[in-house]
């Protein structure tokens, strides 16, 4: 929220004084502003919410099922066993936890590095992190077998007045995870309460403007008030900082730490948060191309966001090619047969490996069009990518963990895994779910961050119109 | 809504000045800092760029708070776990030791409690320092007051301000600039 040290009017032209393109189209003035992302709100929403909601909410649906049918009848349901135990569940829980990241890289590094183009996604960014860590929390919850006993992950001694093991990288994952969800939560909602004060100073006396009206605490807008406000946000951006890439680092951590040949390797934590960005910003463009389109946001959510989103998901995109490439060099150059042997199965002989090789098309050679200005420009080769992004994503949790335990040291043990259907409807069960939860997210929450887009407008520069300038 | 009920000798909240511009507030704040005013303050729908300066204020005690909040975190994840682990329940698994060895092994777990702890301080502290939640406040009877969360910029001087005074605070909130200024009674 606070703004820059750069003011408005520096951060319009450039190092020459060469006029930069606005964050902020056509000139909108303040009350345009309010009116359009309020509007989201409160007018009727359009049919295609609906066409989208309904649908969500059966796949929502789903999920309860699936999870209802494990529960009732025995983790035999799930197809992971001895020696491929962690299945579909971990490569979900990596998956969704990793598309939470792009959130708090908005929110949180964009902010310490005075990107001010990251005021009009930051908000919708932010909640999808929410609802992905909601998905992801699932499946290892579930993946316990007796989730009723999920308790004793807690730091509290369990029935048998035995403490955690606070050594496991399996125990650090649940202080980072839920930590990371606790946070996101206060940022976000912190975010959110000039914006529920300018939804309620807008509602007719009611029911909703109480409801409103509470969680805005009362927001008055003094500048006494934004001071510590200012401060506190910033205080958070430098917290999530560390902690977006602490996340990450401890989920390799559970494989890393490991003797596992395919999983006990030094380069995990950089390529895990490099490759949770590259995904999480492949599921903010997957969520705000169509967003904006269908609430007419294009004057906020302007072609220079995306451009810019597409740029970093070349840079992260590039990384993670390197990191496979870099893993691939290592297994050879490392001389461990167990290793050399491991990755030779990965991508030769195994019995998965074409999900090598959609994983490295989608990661690796797909983003690399936004080379292309063209590319970056045109909202369908955007999409296509980005969906890319997502399957790409995917596919490579699921390469590390299940080539890696299908076959590990000693052939006498090596087995194969098939996910039964159970698993791949509670997947889908959760893209229903993540759906249906940001979508009742732009039903009732402002999905751009009203306060801060006004912040970037020229004028609101004190200095705006001086003649020094 | 005010005018009836309140005339008796309570002093009023103070004044509500509304203003054209951030550049036309900012420029009146700093006029008001220099006539010496104590209870007032500017209401914007974002914070503006140097508007701590213009009102002379200074920098955010909640800094402070926090590093305390993030020190208590990372003493009670060490407290937690080395308690747990080398002298209550010593875990004895993966080869790893149960002394002051085991040490690394708990920074993952500080590192996030540190962070946890701090978050909830800034969290508390920006609604203890602001004194919020606070649902009512004599600014919320102004029919003009709700624009300040969508275009409006506004100086508010208090009544009970030592140099407040029903005419001359008036004169002079027009004096600066104030397109329209409002007496706000205290209704509370």
């Amino acid at each position: 929220m606070p703004n820059g040290t750069t003011t408005a009017d520096e951060a319009m032209k450039g190092p020459q004084g060469v006029a930069r393109e606005p964050l902020v189209l056509n000139n909108r003035s303040m009350n345009w502003i309010t009116e359009r992302i309020c509007g989201v709100v409160e007018n009727r929403q359009p049919l295609l919410w609906w066409v989208l909601f309904l649908p969500s909410l059966a796949l929502a649906g789903l999920l309860a099922f699936c999870l209802v049918y494990l529960v009732s009848t025995g983790v035999g349901v799930w197809g992971n066993n001895q020696p491929v135990a962690w299945g579909w569940a971990i490569t979900n829980f990596v998956f969704w936890i990793g598309i939470g990241h792009a959130g708090t890289l908005i929110s949180a590094i964009l902010f310490l590095m005075r990107q001010r183009w990251r005021t009009s996604i930051n908000r919708a960014a932010e909640a999808m992190t929410l609802f992905a860590v909601m998905c992801a929390g699932i499946f290892p919850v579930f993946h316990v077998g007796r989730f009723w006993m999920a308790w004793f992950l807690a730091p509290i001694p369990n029935a048998n007045a035995i403490w955690q093991n606070f050594k496991s990288p399996l125990l650090w994952d649940v202080f980072a995870v839920s930590t990371y969800f606790i946070v996101s939560v206060i940022f976000w909602y912190l975010g959110l309460v000039p914006d529920l004060a300018t939804i309620r100073d807008r509602c007719k006396p009611g029911i909703k403007k109480l409801l409103y009206g509470m969680f805005a605490l009362g927001w008055r807008g003094g500048n006494r008030h934004w001071r510590h406000y200012e401060m506190g946000y910033l205080l958070l951006a430098a917290l999530s900082t560390p902690l977006v890439l602490s996340v990450h680092s401890v989920v390799s951590f559970d494989f890393a730490t490991s003797v596992v040949p395919g999983w006990h390797t030094t380069i995990f934590p950089p390529y895990f948060v490099a490759g949770a960005i590259f995904g999480g910003f492949a599921m903010v463009l997957t969520l705000m191309i169509p967003a904006r389109a269908i609430y007419g946001l294009q004057d906020l959510i302007t072609h220079k966001h995306v451009d810019n989103m597409a740029k970093i998901i070349l840079l992260t995109g590039s990384i993670v090619g390197y990191a496979y490439i870099m893993e691939l060099f290592i297994a050879w150059y490392g001389g461990n047969k167990f290793e050399s042997d491991a990755f030779h199965m990965r991508i030769l002989s195994g019995p998965y490996t074409t999900y090598y090789y959609c994983m490295f098309f989608c990661n690796v050679i797909s983003p690399q069009i936004f080379w292309f200005r063209w590319a970056r420009h045109n909202l369908w080769v955007v999409m296509a990518v980005c969906m890319c992004v997502n399957a790409g994503m995917w596919f490579e949790r699921f390469v590390i963990i299940v080539t890696t335990l299908a076959r590990d040291f000693v052939p006498g043990a090596w087995g194969f895994y098939k996910a039964t259907w159970v698993e791949k409807s509670t997947f889908l069960g959760t893209f229903g779910f993540f759906l249906m939860c940001f979508l009742l997210f732009l039903r009732f929450l402002p999905v751009i961050a009203v306060g801060e887009v006004k912040g970037v407008l020229p004028e609101s520069n004190p200095h705006h119109g001086d003649d020094e300038h | 809504m005010n005018g009836t009920a309140t005339a008796t000798a309570k002093p009023p909240f103070g004044y509500l000045a509304e203003f054209e511009s951030v550049r036309a507030v900012y420029k009146a704040a700093e006029k008001v800092r220099d006539a010496g005013f104590k209870h007032w303050d500017v209401h914007s729908p974002f914070p503006i760029h140097g508007m701590d300066e213009a009102m002379g204020l200074g920098r955010s005690v909640l800094s402070w708070l926090v590093f305390f909040g993030g020190a208590t975190g990372a003493l009670t994840a060490f407290i937690l776990q080395g308690f747990t682990q080398i002298a209550l329940y010593p875990t004895i698994v993966q080869g790893k030791p149960a002394n002051l060895n085991t040490i690394p092994a708990f920074f993952p777990v500080i590192f996030e409690l540190t962070i946890l702890f701090s978050a909830f301080t800034v969290l508390f502290g920006i609604m203890g320092l602001n004194q919020l939640p606070r649902l009512n406040h004599p600014l919320f009877s102004s029919k003009n007051f709700c624009r300040f969360s969508d275009d409006g910029f506004f100086i508010v001087i208090e009544g009970r301000d030592s140099k407040f005074s029903k005419e001359k605070t008036k004169a002079f909130l027009e004096e600066i600039g104030a397109k329209e200024v409002e007496l706000v009674e205290d209704d509370a």
